[in-house]
């Protein structure tokens, strides 16, 4: 039998491994415009203040120095990304009045160079009034807490309710009840490529900004509003970008200063951060304070939950009301909860804003949530694999009112899981100082919400055909380095029968590609930009199909396909052209109309949270030595359902690279912030696992087919960030008897609660 | 006041005037438009800068300008042999979905040549070695160090 598919499920090298491997790609620092000047910011070194004056006169009287703005020279327009709900924009590029964390943003210079934009810094002078300062939800929640913003009071900022069932009446009717309360930690992106954006101002007064950024089209009309501009007067264009997770997907204070100074000043302005600057003051990933009830029959059956959660926003709402709505749903996900009740909410802190980080309150709601299944397996006398196996969500299973799971490979990704490592065995055979443990994980395939209050698809394409049988392929979606142009073309080609080789892509650049596309988050590209690409494919496909049809007069009711770059009557190849003659003729039909169509992707009555959902589970081993008390991880084995795999080596590099952030999430990574600073400002500091430090792995890919998805496809890698933690913290448990409640897990808390 | 040097790199020579203070990858990026040398930290913690010298790899965020005066220098737009389009690390890179973002690339490119020319049948072990000093947080670092011992069985042994 002929495969099914010509190129999805191949392992394609990645459409710009060859500019990256050569030095070649062009990341925006890497760019330089004639006349170019270098933007540096001035940031707040109080937590908490009232700006009283600002003397900018002696930094703008140093040679070298183009411009120099503060908040008051600026249009002083909030900004944010919940444009849906206007009172949660509640930053602004500059700021205006008052500061609310060490390194928010007061005032920009640019400067022929570097060094003088620096020297300039230090010659503004800055007069603070001191306010006092919250560190922590519990301060930002006391009654004589200072509002860090007038339009919050009580700093809880937004907050989500999901009730569904009676939970009141699931624990009355459960035998066995337990509370637990966990903490989770600040941890950071730590992309490698810092951010950069350069603006150039044309002579009418338009602005193109190259950035590196997840989010070209939020960008765009974030920056339109803030400046006082229309949206179509500004064009972002995204580079090559060095990774995002989450980190990268808001407007920020350097670009729409570069944009502004570029027009101030008539000269390109690129601002392009340091890394302490990404470490001390950048976006991480929310600490939370998480509080769960969970309710059991004696068999292991779940009965209900009940789960609050404060979330430590730092100064501003950024992408936390997302997580705040994420963790909730989140909490309910993976088993059957018949009753459940949500409350999250999210708190103003001084500290830098927390924001979306790969699984976007995923992995805090899921460490509490598979570390609580783990607790009460051993006191249910239940394997954990078994109980989970016992509560499992399937396909077709439904979250009243908030989502259909319509695929799922859970069980089987369980299943897996247990097999690949051994688990029964090792489980049985306790070694000390060894242990095993699992975690889980379901992510979304992108969101429905629309809280950017977009008025166009979240998703665009457009296909141009050539009768040189080749195609043109421009797409808003961003690839950051996950692999998206790749991905999108495999699509095309299979959709076209086309090789890789036929299609020029063209994407993420707001005045060229179609509108629109929300960015690269929450694993949506896949699924939606896959989706609008295929729906551009099939356009093409039907006005060829209608071509060829005429020209061997088929009868009507002949099925036609594109493979192998030829468009023919199914089952009859002789009875067909090639995809270039086939656009010829098509266009000469149309009198030389060009044979192009656009297609799109939005998620319609597909419930509160996703189209599609993935799933997966995965097992850690651990040794944990009982004098020092540090762990070392032997081997993570993984199962995961993520749909169709489109590109295996593109899924499993995704895979690697999540158990990367996850055993640094568990186990090494932690901003460690004082009083509202951030004290690891360097890599040293900030410690990520190196070659040397990574485990071996063993992974297998769950395939089920999601009816929503391009070709059955859906979310990869994002939710992957989730199981490592809890899993690491169940084997630690196993090892040594310390059960980790509190993130990351150290060699000190192991010492202090091991049995002894 | 600046100091004449010549610097040597992939082969060009590059006479420049240079402050004592500016680094070697200021100078690469900035006055001799080699941006394959990425920038990821400035403290020597991350790699991306990393380039040879004389064979041996530095972080070139670490490094003088003026300190190089007639050494040789590989970045990463002189790993691929005269007339070939790449060296057989980046034909590895390529092929084995080592690359993502990309942004660690030229650095781990030049940190595997830097063994692979003293340890031509390096060990899993000794590859992680070798590029513990190279950070990336995309791959979890399997495909790279697929791509290195793949690599070393392309590289054509020196006589
Ligand atoms: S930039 Fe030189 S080591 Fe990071
Ligand atoms: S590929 Fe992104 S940092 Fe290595």
């Amino acid at each position: 039998m002929e495969d099914r598919y010509s190129i999805i499920g191949k392992d394609v090298p990645r459409n710009d491994a060859v500019a990256k491997a050569t030095g070649a790609a062009a990341y925006t620092d890497d760019m330089k415009l004639p006349g170019m000047l270098h933007g540096k910011l001035l940031r707040s070194p109080l937590p908490h203040a009232r700006i009283r004056r600002i003397d900018t006169s002696r930094a703008e009287r140093l040679p070298g120095v183009k411009c120099v703005i503060t908040g008051e020279d600026t249009p002083k327009v909030k900004y944010g990304n919940w444009r849906l709900f206007p009172t949660t924009q509640d930053e602004y590029p500059l700021a205006v009045d008052k500061v609310r964390f060490i390194g928010d943003e007061v005032a920009a210079v640019a400067a022929v160079d570097v060094d003088t934009a620096l020297e300039a810094l230090e010659l503004i002078r800055v007069e603070y009034e001191e306010l006092p300062a919250v560190f922590d939800v519990d301060a930002a929640l006391a009654k004589t807490a200072p509002a860090l913003h007038e339009a919050s009071p009580t700093n809880i900022s937004i907050d989500r309710k999901i009730s569904y069932g009676d939970v009141e009446r699931g624990f009355s009717a459960s035998d066995y009840v337990r509370e637990d309360t966990f903490t989770v930690h600040a941890v950071s992106p730590g992309y490698m490529e810092p951010c950069s954006s350069l603006a150039l101002c044309d002579l009418d007064g338009r602005i193109t900004l190259w950035t590196s950024t997840q989010t070209p089209y939020i960008v765009q009309c974030l920056l339109a509003s803030t400046l006082g501009m229309r949206e179509n007067d500004i064009r972002v264009i995204k580079p090559f970008v060095g990774g995002g997770f989450g980190g990268k997907m808001e407007l920020r204070p350097w670009e729409f200063c570069a944009a502004f100074m570029a027009r101030r000043t008539g000269r390109p302005v690129k601002f392009t951060l340091t890394r302490q600057e990404e470490l001390c003051y950048g976006r991480r990933r929310h600490p939370m304070k998480l509080w769960s009830k969970v309710g059991f029959k004696k068999d292991g059956t779940l009965v209900a939950k009940d789960l609050k959660i404060l979330l430590d926003g730092g100064a501003y709402n950024a992408m936390g009301p997302t997580a705040t709505f994420l963790c909730g749903n989140f909490g309910a996900m993976l088993y059957r909860y018949p009753n459940y009740r949500f409350l999250g909410e999210h708190v103003y802190t001084n500290k830098a804003p927390a924001s979306a980080m790969r699984g976007f309150g995923a992995p805090q709601s899921l460490f509490a949530a598979e570390t609580q299944m783990n607790m009460a397996a051993e006191e249910l006398g239940i394997d954990p694999i078994e109980l989970r196996i016992k509560n499992a969500m399937v396909t077709g299973d439904e979250i009243p009112g908030v989502a259909t799971i319509s695929s799922c490979g859970f069980i089987e990704s369980l299943q897996e899981a247990a097999k690949m490592s051994g688990w029964k065995r090792k489980r049985k055979n306790f070694k000390a100082g060894r242990g095993i443990g699992v975690g889980c994980y379901s992510f979304i395939s992108g969101g429905v919400f629309n809280w950017f209050n977009t008025q166009y698809p979240f998703s665009a394409a457009e296909v141009r055909a050539f009768a040189d049988g080749t195609v043109h392929l421009l797409t808003m979606a961003s690839d950051i380095g996950q692999g998206s142009d790749t991905v999108l073309k495999q699509i095309l080609a299979e959709e076209l029968g086309l090789g890789m080789e036929d299609i020029r892509i063209t994407s993420a650049d707001t005045a060229m590609t179609p509108q629109a596309d929300l960015g690269t988050w929450g694993s949506r590209v896949t699924l939606m930009g896959g989706g609008a690409v295929q729906n551009a494919a099939r356009k093409i496909k039907e006005e060829l199909f209608g071509t060829v049809s005429a020209r061997f007069d088929l009868n009507v009711i002949f099925e036609m396909e594109c493979r192998n770059g030829r468009v023919y009557a199914k089952g009859k190849p002789e009875r067909g052209m090639t995809f270039g003659e086939a656009v010829a003729l098509a266009q000469k039909a149309r009198r030389g109309e060009p044979l192009v169509a656009r297609g799109y992707y939005t998620p319609r009555d597909k419930g509160l949270v996703t189209p599609a959902f993935s799933f997966g589970a995965q097992v850690a081993e651990v040794e944990v030595d009982r004098e020092t008390g540090i762990v070392s991880v032997k081997k993570m084995w993984t199962a995961h359902d993520c749909g169709t795999v489109i590109n295996p080596m593109a899924v499993e590099g995704q895979l690697e690279g999540s158990i990367h952030m996850g055993l640094g999430y568990a186990l090494s990574e932690e901003l460690q912030v004082e009083n509202g600073r951030t004290m690891n400002n360097t890599f040293l500091d900030y410690k990520m696992f190196t070659a040397e430090d990574m485990p071996p792995g063993e992974s297998v890919c769950i395939e089920t087919y999601e009816p929503e998805g391009p070709m059955g496809a859906k979310e990869a890698g994002e939710g992957l960030a989730s199981p490592t933690a809890p899993a690491v913290a169940e084997a630690v448990y196993h090892a040594t008897g310390y059960r980790c409640k509190d993130l990351p897990i150290t060699p000190e808390k192991i010492l202090k609660g091991m049995k002894k | 006041m600046k100091h004449e040097i010549t610097l040597h790199v992939n082969g060009d020579e590059y006479p420049i005037a240079v402050d004592p203070w500016r680094t070697l990858n200021e100078v690469l990026r900035e006055d001799l438009n080699l941006t394959g040398t990425k920038f990821g930290c400035g403290s020597g913690d991350c790699g991306a800068c990393t380039v040879l010298v004389e064979g041996r790899s530095v972080n070139s965020c670490l490094t003088l300008a003026v300190e190089m005066d007639g050494r040789e220098i590989t970045t990463v737009e002189g790993l691929a042999p005269s007339g070939e389009r790449l060296h057989p690390i980046q034909e590895a890179f390529v092929e084995r979905g080592a690359i993502q973002c990309g942004f660690c690339t030229p650095g781990m490119e030049l940190s595997a040549l830097h063994l692979l020319e003293k340890n031509p049948k390096p060990t899993e072990a000794e590859i992680r070695s070798a590029i513990s000093g190279n950070l990336c947080r995309c791959t979890g670092y399997n495909k790279i160090v697929e791509a290195v011992a793949d690599a070393a069985g392309r590289m054509k042994p020196k006589k």
